[in-house]
C-alpha cells in the first residue's frame, strides 16, 4: 500500500485555493497595516440630511475586507476537507486531513449537538448563555468541549491501541500505512508513528483522556481548599487570616518545579507523605458541604441531618477509599477492599495532591481578596443585622456573589493545571514510563526532533489548543459577566 | 518606611527558614538516605550495612538536629573509629586536625557542602551555573519587558479596538504555549534540517550552514551569539511575556478611563501626547510588580528550556541533582531558588511602595 497523502483527492482543488487565501491574507494584512500607519482609517458612516445612512469605503476598508473573506474561504476549505473526509469511503482518497475529520466524527456530532441546544435557549441559560453572544468565548468553548468530547470518544476515534508497538514502521512519517494489517484493522498510521512503532495519533488522543481525568478535579479539590480557608480569612480577618495567609505564602515562595521535584519520586510515593498531605488537602470538601447545609438548614433539624447525613457518608466513603491503596502492604488501609470503590495507582495520586497543593494558596489568595471587597456590601450588613451567623454570610452571602470571578479564575486555572501535569510528563515525574499522556511524548520525541518532527508535535500542539481554548473561554467568560 | 522594610525581612527570613526545613525534610527522608548509602556504598547492602553507614557518615542523628549542623547553629557531628583512631566528621576537612577544625559549619558560616555525584564543592558548582542562567535570564528579559510593555501599552490605549482585539489574542496565545510546547515548535520550524523554512533557506543560499538556527545551546556557554542563543531565550520570553502584556493592558486600559484624561482630552491634547504623557507612567506602576513577581515563574521556565536546549545552568543542575540525589546540592539549588523568589518579592513590595504616590505620602 502506498503512503495516505495530506490531501487525498480534494487536494488538487481545495489546496490551491487555501494558499491563495492565505496570500490573499498576507496582503490585505500587510496593506492595512502600511494604511494604519500611513494615517488612512476605515470609513465611518454619515448621517445624510435626508436621515439615511451612507459609507465612504476607504482603501483600509478594502483591506479588512480581503482579510476577511480570505479568512471565510480558508474555513469553508477545512469544513469541506472534513465533509468530503467523512463522505469519501475510500481511505486513500480521504487523504491524512480527511481520515482525521472522519475518525472525529463522533466529536464533529457532539459539538454540533451541543452548540445547536445551547444557541437555541441562550437566553434561558445564564451566565452560559451569554457566552454564546461573544465570539472568542464561542471560539474557546468550541476547543474545549472538542477536547472534552475527544476524551468521552476515545475508544471510539482512536485507530489503534496507545502502546502497540509495530516495530518494522519506527518513527514512519504521517499516512504511513501498516505492514500487514489483520482484517478489520485501520491500515494507515495517520500522524505517523513514534520512535517505539505505536500510533501518534492514538497516543494523542488518548493523552487526552489523562490530562483530562486529572486536570479538571485537582482544581476543583484546590477551589474546594481555596474557598473554605479564604472565606474565614477574608471574613474574620484576625488572627485566622495572619496565619492562613503565612502559609499560603510559604507555600507560594516554593519554587513551582522545585516542588515536584521534591514531592513526585519514587521514594516519597511509598512513603506516608502523599497520604498525609491528601488526608489534609481532601477534607476541606467534606467540611465546605457540611458547613454549607448546616449553617443554612440549622433551622429545620430533619432536613439538616439528612443532608449532612448523606454528605458525611458520602465524601467519607470518597475520602477514605480515594487514600486507601489496594495493596494489602500499603501503610493505609482503612476500608476492606470489598468497598474500596475507587483505587488510585500511588503516583497518580501523588501528582494529583501536589497539583491541589499548589493551586490552592493561589485560590486562596483570590477568594480572599473578592471577600474583603463584597464583605462591605449592603446586603453583608443586612444579613447582620438579621443575625445570620457568620458560615450562613460566607457561604450563602458572600460566596454567590463573587462567583463571576472565581468561574473566569477556574477556568484559567485548569489550563494552568493543564500546563503544570504536562510540565510533570516532560519531566517523566509520576508518570509510568509508558503513559501516552501529552508531556511524556513530547519528552519522549524531542530527543530525535530535528530529524523526525512529526511525534511531539500532535501532542504539543494539542495541549497549546485545549489550554488556548481554556484561556479564551475565561476572557469570554469576563467579558460577559462584566457587561451586566 | 525602615519599619515596613525590616519586617518584610524578618517575614522573610522566618519563611527561608521554613522552606529550607521542608526541603531538608522532603530530601533527608529516609528512602532518600538509603539509596545514597547504596550509591555511595555498595548497592547490594543489607539493611543493618546501610543504618550502620549512615550512622558513620552522619546521618544517624534526628532530623532536627542535622538540620541544626546543616544550618550551622549546632556543631558538626564526629566520630572517632574505635579500631583505627581515624577522626571523622563534618567539619573536620576544614583543618588539619580535630582541634583545628571549626565546631560549626553549615550554611550560616558559607559552607554548602559536598555533591557527591560531581565530587566537588558545592559553593563552585553552583556559581558557575548561576552565571550562565543568569546570562540567559538576562537576555530573556531584555526581550520580553520591552516586548510585553508595548504590546500591552498599545492594547490598551484604546479598548476594544481591533488593534486591542488582535494583541489580545496575541497575549492569550503566548501564555497558552508553554515552554516546552513552543521550544518544540521553534526547533522544528527554525532550527531543524528536515522540516521548517531551514532547508528551504539552504536551498535558496542565503544560509550557510544546514539550519538558521542552533536547536541546542552547548555552544551558547561558552560564546553565546545570535544563532545559538535565539531560540531559548525566545522560548522563555514569549511565555512570560503574555502574561505581563495582558496586566499592562489592564492598567492602561484603566488608567485611560481615569477622569485627568478625559480633561487632558477636553483641553484639546493630542492622543499621542495623553498616551505618551499622562497615561504611560501611571499605566507601568501595576507592571512592575507583575514583572518582578515573573522571577519564580521564569525559574520553571528556565528549567525547562536548559533540558530542552541542553544549556548547562542553574536549572539543568537542578534536575540533574534531584535525578541523582544528590542532597547538598539540591539544598543548595533549593536556597538559591526560595532566596531568588523571596528577594524579588521584596523588591516588588518596596517598589510597589515607591511609586505609588498614593502609598508613599501616607
Amino acid at each position: 500500500m502506498e503512503h495516505l497523502t495530506w490531501s487525498g483527492n480534494l487536494g488538487a482543488i481545495l489546496n490551491p485555493m487555501m494558499l491563495a487565501a492565505l496570500v490573499v491574507f498576507i496582503i490585505s494584512f500587510l496593506s492595512n497595516i502600511a494604511l494604519t500607519i500611513a494615517g488612512i482609517r476605515p470609513g465611518e458612516t454619515v448621517v445624510n440630511a435626508d436621515h439615511t445612512l451612507s459609507i465612504v469605503r476607504t482603501p483600509s476598508d478594502y483591506a479588512l475586507m480581503g482579510m476577511k473573506y480570505a479568512v471565510l474561504l480558508f474555513l469553508a476549505c477545512c469544513v469541506i476537507y472534513i465533509v468530503g473526509g467523512i463522505v469519501q469511503p475510500d481511505l486513500e482518497a480521504r487523504g491524512i486531513i480527511g481520515s482525521l475529520g472522519a475518525r472525529f466524527v463522533p466529536v464533529w456530532i457532539a459539538l454540533i449537538a451541543l452548540f445547536a441546544v445551547s444557541i437555541t435557549f441562550k437566553r434561558k441559560l445564564g451566565l452560559y448563555g451569554k457566552l454564546f453572544d461573544s465570539p472568542i468565548g464561542m471560539v474557546g468553548f468550541g476547543l474545549v468541549m472538542f477536547w472534552i468530547f475527544t476524551a468521552i470518544f476515545a475508544g471510539l476515534i482512536a485507530t489503534h491501541e496507545p502502546l502497540s508497538q509495530i516495530s518494522s514502521i519506527r518513527n514512519g512519517t504521517p499516512g504511513v500505512p501498516l505492514p500487514d494489517p489483520e482484517d478489520g484493522e485501520y491500515a494507515f498510521y495517520l500522524l505517523g508513528a513514534d520512535s517505539l512503532g505505536r500510533d501518534v495519533f492514538s497516543r494523542m488522543v488518548y493523552g487526552a483522556v489523562s490530562v483530562l481525568r486529572i486536570a479538571p478535579l485537582a482544581t476543583l479539590f484546590a477551589f474546594m481548599v481555596g474557598i473554605s480557608l479564604g472565606l474565614p480569612a477574608g471574613y474574620l480577618g484576625g488572627r485566622i487570616d495572619t496565619i492562613i495567609t503565612f502559609i499560603a505564602n510559604l507555600v507560594l515562595a516554593f519554587p513551582v518545579i522545585l516542588l515536584f521535584y521534591l514531592l513526585v519520586t519514587p521514594e516519597i510515593q511509598d512513603s506516608f507523605i502523599p497520604i498525609v498531605m491528601g488526608g489534609v488537602l481532601f477534607i476541606f470538601p467534606i467540611l465546605f458541604f457540611v458547613t454549607l447545609f448546616n449553617s443554612r438548614f440549622h433551622t429545620q433539624p430533619q432536613l439538616r441531618n439528612v443532608l449532612v447525613g448523606v454528605t458525611v457518608v458520602v465524601g467519607g466513603w470518597a475520602y477514605l477509599s480515594l487514600l486507601s491503596d489496594p495493596d494489602p502492604e500499603s501503610l493505609f488501609r482503612p476500608l476492606p477492599a470489598a468497598i474500596d470503590g475507587i483505587d488510585v495507582p500511588k503516583n497518580i495520586l501523588i501528582v494529583f495532591v501536589s497539583v491541589v497543593f499548589v493551586n490552592s494558596p493561589t485560590v486562596f489568595r483570590i477568594v480572599r481578596g473578592l471577600v474583603l471587597d463584597v464583605r462591605t456590601r449592603d446586603y453583608v450588613g443586612a444579613a447582620q443585622t438579621r443575625g445570620e451567623g457568620p458560615w450562613y454570610i460566607m457561604l450563602w452571602e458572600i460566596l454567590p456573589n463573587a462567583r463571576g470571578p472565581l468561574i473566569v479564575d477556574f477556568c484559567l486555572r485548569i489550563g494552568y493545571t493543564t500546563i503544570l501535569l504536562g510540565t510533570l510528563g516532560f519531566f517523566g515525574l509520576g508518570v509510568s514510563p509508558e503513559s501516552p499522556d501529552w508531556g511524556s511524548t513530547i519528552n519522549e520525541g524531542r530527543r530525535l526532533l530535528t530529524v523526525y518532527p512529526h511525534p511531539p508535535l500532535p501532542p504539543a500542539l494539542a495541549l497549546m489548543s485545549l489550554v488556548l481554548g481554556l484561556n479564551l473561554l475565561a476572557d469570554g467568560l469576563r467579558e460577559e459577566s462584566l457587561k451586566d | 518606611m525602615a519599619l515596613f522594610i525590616l519586617k518584610r525581612i524578618g517575614v522573610m527570613a522566618l519563611t527561608a527558614l521554613c522552606l529550607t526545613f521542608v526541603v531538608f525534610f522532603l530530601t533527608n527522608l529516609q528512602p532518600n538516605l538509603e539509596k545514597l548509602a547504596k550509591t555511595q556504598g555498595n548497592a547490594r547492602m543489607t539493611d543493618a550495612e546501610v543504618a550502620s553507614w549512615l550512622d558513620r557518615n552522619g546521618y544517624g542523628g534526628s532530623m532536627v538536629s542535622r538540620y541544626g549542623e546543616w544550618l550551622g547553629v549546632r556543631p558538626g557531628w564526629t566520630l572517632i573509629d574505635e579500631e583505627t583512631g581515624e577522626v571523622t566528621g563534618r567539619c573536620v576537612d576544614l583543618g588539619d586536625s580535630l582541634e583545628d577544625a571549626p565546631r560549626f559549619c553549615g550554611v550560616l558560616q558559607g559552607d554548602l557542602g559536598y555533591s557527591t555525584v560531581s565530587d566537588d564543592e558545592v559553593s563552585s558548582i553552583v556559581g558557575g551555573r548561576l552565571a550562565l542562567t543568569g546570562k540567559l535570564m538576562f537576555w530573556a528579559f531584555i526581550i520580553m519587558v520591552p516586548a510585553a510593555l508595548l504590546v500591552g501599552v498599545l492594547a490598551g490605549m484604546r479598548e476594544g479596538s481591533r488593534l486591542d482585539r488582535s494583541l489580545s489574542t496575541f497575549a492569550i496565545a503566548t501564555t497558552a504555549t508553554p515552554e516546552y510546547v513552543s521550544g518544540v515548535i521553534f526547533i522544528v520550524l527554525l532550527a531543524s534540517s528536515q522540516t521548517g523554512i531551514s532547508p528551504l533557506l539552504a536551498e535558496w543560499g542565503w544560509i550557510e550552514g544546514r539550519t538558521l538556527f542552533q536547536g541546542s545551546a552547548r555552544q551558547a556557554m561558552d560564546g553565546a551569539n545570535f544563532w545559538n542563543f535565539t531560540l531559548p531565550v525566545m522560548t522563555i520570553a514569549l511565555y512570560g511575556m503574555g502574561y505581563i502584556a495582558r496586566m499592562t493592558r489592564a492598567s492602561m486600559a484603566e488608567v485611560m478611563t481615569a477622569q485627568y484624561i478625559r480633561t487632558a482630552r477636553l483641553k484639546g491634547v493630542s492622543f499621542r501626547k495623553i498616551v505618551l504623557k499622562h497615561a504611560l507612567r501611571n499605566a507601568l506602576i501595576a507592571p512592575f510588580t507583575v514583572i518582578m513577581l515573573q522571577f519564580p515563574w521564569l525559574l520553571t521556565g528556565v528549567v525547562i528550556v536548559e533540558t530542552l536546549f541542553n544549556y548547562n545552568g542553574f536549572g539543568w543542575t537542578l534536575v540533574q541533582a534531584a535525578s541523582n540525589n544528590d542532597i547538598e546540592l539540591l539544598l543548595t539549588c533549593s536556597i538559591v531558588a526560595v532566596l531568588v523568589v523571596l528577594i524579588t518579592q521584596l523588591i516588588s513590595d518596596i517598589g510597589y511602595v515607591f511609586l505609588n504616590p498614593r502609598i508613599r505620602i501616607s
